[in-house]
């Protein structure tokens, strides 16, 4: 199993665009806007926050898990099944479902060295806070992260050829991002899609993040949609996935 | 010992019927081929016997009755439409495909016998069609298997490479692996096969070897020539060896079995008559499906 990880993170630095886009994207995000002087201060509709204090970093985190899990991990995933990659490891005593182990191994770790640089940098450059329910945090990047790649393990089931896995994914991507709060903060969205956000994957992700990353404890109503997609995706990936 | 047995096997697809009836027995350290035009269900066939399909009626049982990892374990595959990560290179993929089994071969020593030692570093994307095959061919020999199967391996090779690939294989039986090999080629059936199964629209239409289905033909051999001077058709259909005298211009053309030749230029020596242009024909496999089904395996 190591051997494996080891060799498809190779091959997965071999091709550094999505890794590389993944991490510097959010980062530069978060540098940028983080040093416009308006975001630097108390706002009233963030509830007396100030939008480098958890807005703009979650929302980077968020950003760089969602771009691992929706668009990177389906493209390499259904590329290998359509060149047969898949049915050569169905052939051996291993398998091939390890292989998508391994795949989601590197494209979690790209998500997670993306988190610490956001969190690090932003301390350093920005003196953005560090998660403050550190523990908390760590429980919900976890969690909101198995959601997002279980949707992602979804589109691979589903995509229909290479070249359309990558567009499902950013179509999904787009107006899950937005009742996230990726462009207007959730404080500031209408009632009624705040509430839709509610129970779509990626803003309960998003506000959990916000509310540990403040020293909150998250809302359970957050935690209980994250597991119930982490459960749905994984089951509906399960069922549908084609090894060849 | 019976090293694959497959009994009545059918499989359909939701739309087609893939294998209709197809039954036969491989023996220990053979190669056996199975032949037959494309879409015949040879590869249908083989996946069954690798345990990557589920036949909906029949029998497969390879090794004494191994399945699942066990099965893959003693089982080398190479398919068709199967591949390695464009950006792997030789020598990882070989090595990461050796951690999968328990008794692995030595990596190194395959990658110099299917000539791969200088393309070590390449990426599996920059190989030639010989390469990757061969790279093909090693992946299924890296578990040290005891049955390998190799779908139309071939395929699309130029003439050097698929010698090259023959020569490997038969070195593969030396080691007493047994080879099961799924081919439209007949002249890589003929050459390396000790066995052939036969199969037309998803049913054996025959097993034996290759020489035994030529022999099955009525008239296997065809003898031509421009005779020196007119003769009378007598003086050779009354050779046990002929079956039928036919003449086509100034030519004639002698269909029959046996040693036909021999009888036919001594018929004649002693009739006084002088074979010119003299050509032998020996029917082949392509023959030998065509009596069988009324198709040919190949254009």
């Amino acid at each position: 199993m190591n051997k494996m990880i080891l060799t498809e993170a190779k091959l997965f630095l071999r091709e550094p665009g999505g890794p590389i886009f993944a991490i510097l994207l959010p980062l530069a995000l978060l540098l940028g806007l983080g040093s416009i002087p308006g975001f630097q201060e108390a706002s009233a509709e963030l509830g007396g926050q100030r939008v480098i204090d958890t807005q703009l970093p979650g929302m980077m985190v968020i950003l760089s898990v969602v771009t691992m899990a929706l668009t990177a991990l389906p493209a390499v995933l259904v590329t290998y099944r359509e060149s047969g990659v898949l049915r050569r490891m169905s052939t051996t005593p291993v398998g091939p479902a390890r292989l998508l182990v391994a795949q989601v191994v590197n494209n979690v770790a790209v998500a997670v060295v993306a988190t610490a640089l956001l969190i690090g940098l932003g301390n350093l450059l920005l003196g953005v806070a560090a998660p403050r329910n550190l523990p908390a945090f760590l429980g919900v990047f976890l969690l909101g992260s198995a959601s997002v790649f279980g949707l992602g393990l979804l589109i691979a089931a589903l995509a229909p050829s290479a070249k359309s896995a990558p567009g499902i994914g950013s179509l999904l991507m787009f107006p899950l991002l937005f009742v996230a709060g990726m462009w207007i903060p959730r404080e500031l969205l209408p009632d009624l899609v705040r509430r839709i956000g509610d129970f779509l994957p990626l803003a309960p992700f998003a506000q959990a993040l916000r509310d540990t990353w403040a020293g909150h404890a998250p809302q359970p109503l957050h935690l209980a949609v994250m597991a119930a997609t982490v459960l749905v995706t994984g089951v509906l990936a399960t069922r549908f996935f084609r090894w060849e | 010992m019976r090293v694959i047995e497959v009994g009545n096997l059918r499989k359909r697809y939701r739309d087609r019927l893939a294998v209709d009836d197809v039954s036969f027995t491989v023996e220990e350290g053979e190669i056996f081929g199975v032949l037959g035009p494309n879409g015949a269900g040879k590869t249908t066939t083989v996946e069954c016997v690798a345990g990557l399909r589920v036949p909906d009626a029949g029998t497969v049982k390879v090794l004494g009755g191994l399945s699942g990892a066990e099965l893959r374990e003693k089982l080398g595959v190479q398919l068709q439409s199967s591949a390695m990560p464009a950006k792997i290179k030789v020598w990882e993929a070989l090595d990461l495909y050796a951690s999968f089994y328990r008794m692995p071969a030595n990596w190194i020593t395959l990658m110099e016998r299917v000539g791969l030692a200088d393309k070590r570093d390449t990426p599996y994307a920059k190989l030639s069609g010989g390469q990757k095959q061969r790279l093909s061919i090693a992946l299924a020999l890296v578990g040290n298997p005891r049955v390998v199967i190799l779908d139309e391996l071939t395929t699309g090779l130029d003439p050097q490479a698929r010698r090259d690939t023959w020569e490997l294989i038969e070195r593969i039986r030396e080691d007493g692996v047994t080879v099961l090999l799924v081919t439209h080629f007949m002249e890589e059936a003929e050459r390396l096969c000790d066995r052939i199964a036969l199969i037309d629209s998803g049913r054996v239409v025959a097993v034996d070897s290759p020489a035994g289905l030529v022999a099955r033909l009525d008239r296997s051999q065809r003898v031509r020539f421009r005779p020196s001077r007119p003769f009378d058709d007598a003086v050779l259909t009354a050779l046990a060896e002929v079956d039928g005298v036919r003449h086509d211009g100034d030519r004639v053309e002698v269909t029959g079995s046996g040693d036909l030749l021999l009888a036919v230029t001594t018929a004649l020596a002693s009739a006084g008559v002088v074979p010119a242009d003299l050509r032998v024909e020996q029917a082949t496999l392509d023959d030998a499906f065509l009596a069988l089904t009324g198709k040919k395996i190949s254009e």
